[in-house]
């Protein structure tokens, strides 16, 4: 039989690595470490890295810092809106991560990082080291960008551009208006996460007005003169719910500078004037705060990156990947975010093994639900270039215009499943 | 000496512990599985793509690109990839069963 126990093995492999100083472990440790990663932020891309990391190389220690116990996701909160979906549906766990992938979960805030000293400071009071650094903390909003719009009145006029308690106060604020209401939605200028996002969400309010509100309206008060998907999102609205969805473009009044939260009204720069009933606000976004704090964003308030290993240009060791990071061609989207935590992954661990990464590819793909059986999508598969992330002109489109009902229920149906895949891809979830 | 042997050799099933590689076909193949799950076990309604053979994921993806069979979407992702990826990606599959 073989002389040597499992455990005698691994430490001599441990020697051998630090002998070779390419392994962090030393010679009696149990466990052979090869790197410590700690990510920040465990939602789409920051959980999906954690995953990845250590399937491609269980020999380096991952700790995932996140301030929720559980992850709602943004993608189908439009559902829930509508009352399709309850809240559960979109919730996601921690257990898989921490219990199959073996990552270190730390619920808690992280309020500083050191880039010299690689550390990081958390609310609780302790800090945690790292080899390599990975930020996915996603987006925060430009309080200061709609006269009247803080923080605290987004508790009365919700942006739900986070999901969870946003989410249920503009579902319920939707159920409790009367039939004939006005509903307005003012998307921001661009980039924002999830581009099609806000015009998902007014065909999905239309589909629940619809069957309870007939009477009522949505007013879509947009700060740009185009959006995603435009042509099929209008045609999709006419097919579905004639009437009753209006668009006012950036240009022609539609751009909100201003709001007034104890009449419900809204103003552009012109001083005119929206009345609603119910009012999502929408505001310009950023990077989430702590990227600022870091000072890992230019002026624009995104993280510039190598965008072949998501490599800050700001700080060595530290990469940014999803909505946070400037990713090119790449839309502000989660499964943007699922695609580059995966290349990240595969940078970080190549990097700490000393080989070469092979040529990344990336991808994404929006579907969008314009009602419960009607869905459509727009995609793209990506290459690094010089000139960074570019699409691969041949690939992705949108879906064909005018096609048959038959086409938009199989892409509604695939809606579906690609959440159920992307979550699993990430959390484990629905396996 | 021969320890030394002994250890190079046993270090190769230290490295294929990792649950995935890191090679071109795996880094392709994982722009697949958002949609299709990891390692291409679909848990809904997208079809699962583990455990067929690298003749027909090569057949079919082509046939996708090339618009001989009807997608609603795939015809859009396989335009992404030249012949030698689709090869690369379905060797990479196959090894999920
Ligand atoms: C209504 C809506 C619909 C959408 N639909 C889709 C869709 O259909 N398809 C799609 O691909 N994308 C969709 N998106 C976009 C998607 O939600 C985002 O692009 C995605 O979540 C980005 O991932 P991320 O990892 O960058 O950030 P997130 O997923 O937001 O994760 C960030 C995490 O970091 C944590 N965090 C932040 N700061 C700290 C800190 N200091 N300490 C500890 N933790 C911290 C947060 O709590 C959070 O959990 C939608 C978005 C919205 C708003
Ligand atoms: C945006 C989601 C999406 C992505 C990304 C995607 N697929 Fe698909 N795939 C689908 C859907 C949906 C179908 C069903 C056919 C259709 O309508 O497009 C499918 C069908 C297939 C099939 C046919 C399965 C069968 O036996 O019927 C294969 C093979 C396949 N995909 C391979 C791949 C490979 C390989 C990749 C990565 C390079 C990939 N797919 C990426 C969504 C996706």
């Amino acid at each position: 039989m073989n002389p040597f126990s499992r455990r005698q093995f691994i430490k001599l492999v441990g020697a051998v690595g630090a002998l070779s100083s390419l392994s962090a472990c030393q010679f009696g440790e149990e466990k052979v470490i090869e790197g410590r990663v700690v990510i920040v932020g465990g939602g789409f891309g920051g959980a999906t890295c954690a995953k990845y990391i250590r399937r491609f190389n269980p020999n380096i220690e991952v700790t995932l810092i996140e301030r929720d116990a559980k992850f709602i996701t943004c993608p189908f909160s439009n559902m829930v809106l509508a009352g399709l979906y309850g809240i559960d549906w979109i919730t996601h766990e921690y257990t898989a991560l921490r219990d199959k992938y073996s990552v270190k979960i730390i619920q808690d805030t992280v309020i500083d990082i050191e880039p010299i000293a690689k550390k990081v400071l958390l609310k609780g009071g302790k800090s945690v080291h790292y080899d390599r650094l990975v930020m996915s903390p996603g987006i925060d909003f430009q309080w200061d960008a709609i006269e009247g719009y803080t923080e605290s009145i987004s508790h009365q006029i919700p942006h739900a551009w986070k999901a969870g308690a946003q989410t249920l106060l503009l579902r319920d604020q939707l159920q409790a208006m009367k039939d004939g209401g006005v509903v307005i939605i003012a998307p921001p200028r661009n980039p924002f996460r999830c581009p099609p996002g806000p015009y998902e969400r007014a065909g999905l309010i239309a589909h629940y007005l619809k069957q309870h509100k007939p009477k009522s309206k949505i007013l879509i008060l947009d700060a740009k003169d185009t959006f995603s998907k435009q042509a099929l999102f209008t045609q999709g609205w006419a097919d579905l719910y004639p009437g009753m969805i209006e668009w006012v473009e950036g240009s022609f009044g539609g751009h909100i500078t201003g709001v007034d939260a104890k009449t419900n009204t809204l103003y552009n720069s012109d001083k005119e004037a929206y009345k609603g009933d119910v009012i999502n606000i929408i505001p310009p976004q950023k990077a989430g705060l702590i990227a600022h704090k870091v000072g890992l964003v230019n002026e624009d308030g995104w993280c510039p990156i190598n965008q072949r290993t998501f490599e800050s240009q700001k700080h060595a060791d530290i990469h940014v990947i999803g909505d946070a990071c400037i990713g090119s061609k790449m839309p502000k989207s989660g499964f943007a975010a699922n695609s580059q935590a995966k290349v990240c992954a595969a940078a970080i661990v190549t990097s700490l093994d000393g080989t070469e990464m092979p040529e990344p590819s990336y991808v994404n793909t929006c579907y969008s639900l314009i009602g419960p059986d009607y869905g459509i999508s727009v995609a793209a598969v990506y290459r690094f270039t010089e000139q960074g992330i570019m699409k691969i002109k041949a690939s992705g489109g949108v879906s064909p215009q005018n096609a048959h009902a038959d086409f938009r229920r199989k892409e509604a149906h695939y809606a579906i499943g690609w959440y159920m895949s992307i979550t699993n891809d990430i959390f484990d979830s629905f396996s | 000496m021969k320890i030394f042997a002994f250890i190079s050799i046993l270090l190769l099933p230290v490295i294929t512990q990792a649950e995935m590689p890191i090679t071109r076909g795996s880094m392709l193949a994982l722009s697949c599985t958002g949609c299709h799950g990891t390692n291409g076990k679909s848990p809904g309604a997208i079809p699962t793509i583990a455990g067929k053979s690298a003749g027909y994921l090569i057949t079919i993806m082509k046939d996708f690109r090339d618009n001989r069979i009807f997608s609603t979407v795939m015809g859009r992702q396989a335009k992404g990839y030249t012949d030698e990826e689709i090869t690369l990606i379905a060797e990479y599959l196959t090894t999920y069963k």
